[in-house]
C-alpha cells in the first residue's frame, strides 16, 4: 500500500456478547486500519467462585461442584478432583474404574471436539458442515447418556470409584457406535481437511511458533498443533498407561494445523474407546472410603483442550482447605493474543475459536 | 400474520457452567431443531424478540444483562434456562453470584435442570412464544407490554443495587402501540 493510505488507530471492542462465540469474552483489539496491532483480553464475566464453595460443600459433595466447573471437559474436571483427593487419601481404585473412567474421558473428548468442529465451521460461515458435525456430536451425546444418564454433566465419579456400573449390552452399544460414528465422521472430516474454500480460510492464519508456543506456556491441542510433543495422558495416569496410542502433533501451527490435529485426535479417541472396551476387566467398581482426607495433592491430567491441574488441600475434616484449578484456556490466552497480533479483523473471530475457548473454565 | 411464527432468539451466556449453553445450541441443530418454529438465533439484541440466558447473574455481568434487555424492542420474552439461571443453583452460596435472572430482570419463563436438556428448553421456548403473543396483544389495546411493572435502581451504585418491582404499570415505560 502507498505511504499516503491512512495510518489510523482504532480500539474496536469484541464481546463479551458476541454471535461466533457462545460465552462471554471481552477482548479491546487495537486496529491499525483492518491490521490488529495489540489485543487486550479482559475476563471475569462468567466468575463464579467455586473454587471457594469448598469449605461449604464436603469432600464427597464436592465433586459436583468441581464437575460443574464447564459444562463441557465435565466429566474431566470431576475426574482430576476425584484422582487428586484419592491420592491424598492413599486409595486405590479398582482396574474396572480405571478404564471406565478412561472410555468416559475419551467420549468427553470425541463431543468437544466435534462441538468445537462445529463452532469452527459456523465461524467461517459453512452453516451445513456446522449442522452435520452436530448431528454426529449428538450420536456420542447419546452413547454417554446412556451409560451415565447425562448428556453434559454426568455425575458418574465419586471419591473412591464410580456412582454407576456399566453393563455388557452398553458396551456393545458404544462399540457398534464407534464403527458408524468412525464412517460418517469421514465425510465431515474430509470436507475440513480437503475442502479449498475451508483451506483458503485457515492455511497460513495465526501461526505460532513452536518456541514461543513453549515460552507463552501453551498447552493442549493448540501446543501440539505448533509441534511441540506434549500429551499427559502419556503419564499413564487412570488406564492410559495399558492403552496404545501416540500423541497427534503437526507442525505448520496455523489454524489449518490445530483443525488437524483435534480431527485426529478424534479418531485418536474412538480407537481408544475400542481399547478399553476390549480390555475392560470385570470386578467391582468402587473401594470403601474411611476417614477424611489429610495433606495435599497435585493432579494432572490432559483435557479435551490441554493440560488442566487440580490442586487440593486437605486438614483432616470434611472439608478441604483449598481446592485450586488451573484450566488450558487460561494458559492459552497468552498465546492467542500472540497469534491475534498482525492479523486482519476478519480472521479474529476464527483465530480465537481456533485455540478452543471455554470460557466457564477459566473464569470458574 | 401472528408474531409467534417467526420469533428471533438472543442467547446470551450469564455465569453458567457452559453446560445450558451448549444444550441450548444442540437445540437449534438438526436433532432438536428449535429452528422449525422458525426461530432464528440471532446475536444482535436490537432484532431479537425471545432473550434466553442461562447461568446466575454476578456482579460483572449484571450490568452487560440489563443492557441487552433494555436494547431489546417491545414485546419480548425472558426465558431462564436451567437451575442456575432461576434461582442461583448450586452456585447459588458462591461469593460472587447474586441469584437467579429474576434479580435484575423480569423473566417470563423458567426452564429448571442441570443441565436443562434440549427438550425442556424447547418446551420453554414455545410457551414463551404464547406470551409472546399476549404482549403484543396488551400492546395493541394501548397498554404496557409487561403486567407488572419493573423499575430498575441503582444500577451503577456498587454492589447493593438490586432491581426492584413496583405494582404501578406506568414505570416498565413500554411503547404504546
Amino acid at each position: 500500500m502507498a505511504d499516503n493510505s491512512i495510518k489510523k488507530i482504532s480500539i474496536v471492542p469484541f464481546g463479551p456478547q458476541h454471535p461466533v462465540l457462545p460465552e462471554p469474552i471481552h477482548l479491546d483489539l487495537v486496529l491499525q486500519d483492518e491490521k490488529v496491532i495489540d489485543a487486550l483480553p479482559s475476563i471475569g464475566f462468567v466468575h463464579r467462585g467455586l473454587e471457594k464453595l469448598v469449605e461449604k460443600r464436603d469432600f464427597q459433595d464436592f465433586v459436583l461442584v468441581a464437575e460443574r466447573t464447564c459444562g463441557i471437559c465435565s466429566f474431566g474436571h470431576g475426574l482430576g478432583y476425584v484422582e487428586a483427593v484419592e491420592k491424598i487419601m492413599h486409595l486405590e481404585t479398582t482396574p474396572r474404574t480405571k478404564y471406565l473412567r478412561t472410555m468416559w474421558a475419551e467420549l468427553g473428548r470425541m463431543h468437544n471436539h466435534l462441538m468445537w468442529l462445529g463452532l469452527l465451521a459456523d465461524a467461517f460461515g459453512f452453516e451445513s458442515l456446522f449442522m452435520e458435525t452436530w448431528r454426529l456430536r449428538e450420536k456420542v451425546l447419546d452413547l454417554l447418556e446412556l451409560t451415565t444418564g447425562g448428556r453434559v454433566i454426568f455425575s458418574v465419579n465419586k471419591v473412591g470409584g464410580l456412582r454407576k456400573d456399566v453393563t455388557k449390552g452398553m458396551l456393545d452399544t458404544i462399540m457398534a457406535g464407534m464403527t458408524v460414528l468412525t464412517k460418517e465422521c469421514r465425510v465431515a472430516t474430509d470436507t475440513f481437511l480437503g475442502d479449498r474454500d475451508v483451506q483458503s480460510r485457515m492455511r497460513g492464519v495465526g501461526r505460532l511458533s513452536p518456541e514461543r508456543a513453549e515460552e507463552l506456556g501453551c498447552c493442549g491441542p493448540f501446543l501440539r498443533a505448533s509441534g511441540v510433543r506434549r500429551d499427559l495422558r502419556l503419564l499413564g495416569y487412570e488406564a492410559y498407561g495399558e492403552l496404545q496410542f501416540e500423541p497427534i502433533v503437526s507442525f505448520d501451527g496455523d489454524c489449518y494445523a490445530r483443525c488437524e490435529v483435534r480431527i485426529k485426535e478424534l479418531y485418536q479417541s474412538m480407537d481408544l474407546v475400542r481399547q478399553c472396551i476390549e480390555k475392560m476387566p470385570d470386578g467391582p467398581i468402587e473401594v470403601p472410603v474411611k476417614g477424611n482426607p489429610n495433606g495435599e495433592y497435585m493432579a494432572r491430567i490432559e483435557q479435551p483442550r490441554g493440560e488442566a491441574l487440580y490442586y487440593v488441600k486437605a486438614n483432616g475434616t470434611k472439608f478441604l482447605t483449598r481446592y485450586r484449578n488451573r484450566t488450558p484456556t487460561y494458559s492459552n490466552i497468552p498465546g492467542l493474543v500472540e497469534t491475534i497480533k498482525g492479523a486482519e479483523l476478519a480472521d479474529v473471530a476464527m483465530m480465537i475459536l481456533t485455540i478452543d475457548p471455554c470460557i466457564s473454565c477459566t473464569e470458574r | 400474520m401472528k408474531m409467534s411464527q417467526s420469533p428471533w432468539m438472543l442467547h446470551y451466556d450469564g455465569s453458567s457452567c457452559n453446560g445450558c449453553d451448549i444444550e441450548v445450541l444442540a437445540s437449534t441443530t438438526p436433532v432438536y431443531d428449535l429452528e422449525r418454529f422458525g426461530i432464528i438465533n440471532t446475536g444482535d439484541p436490537k432484532h431479537a424478540d425471545i432473550f434466553l440466558i442461562t447461568g446466575g447473574i454476578n456482579y460483572q455481568n449484571r450490568s452487560v444483562v440489563q443492557q441487552l434487555y433494555s436494547q431489546m424492542p417491545d414485546p419480548k420474552v425472558v426465558v431462564a434456562v436451567g437451575i442456575c439461571a432461576c434461582d442461583g443453583g448450586i452456585f447459588k452460596d458462591c461469593y460472587n453470584i447474586l441469584g437467579g435472572v429474576d434479580k435484575v430482570i423480569p423473566v417470563d419463563v423458567y426452564v429448571p435442570g442441570c443441565a436443562a436438556r434440549p427438550e425442556s428448553i424447547i418446551d420453554g421456548v414455545v410457551r414463551a412464544l404464547d406470551l409472546l403473543e399476549i404482549k403484543r396483544d396488551r400492546m395493541r389495546r394501548g397498554l404496557s407490554p409487561e403486567e407488572q411493572g419493573w423499575a430498575i435502581a441503582n444500577i451503577n451504585e456498587g454492589r447493593t443495587g438490586k432491581a426492584v418491582r413496583k405494582r404501578d404499570e406506568s414505570v416498565s415505560g413500554g411503547n404504546k402501540a
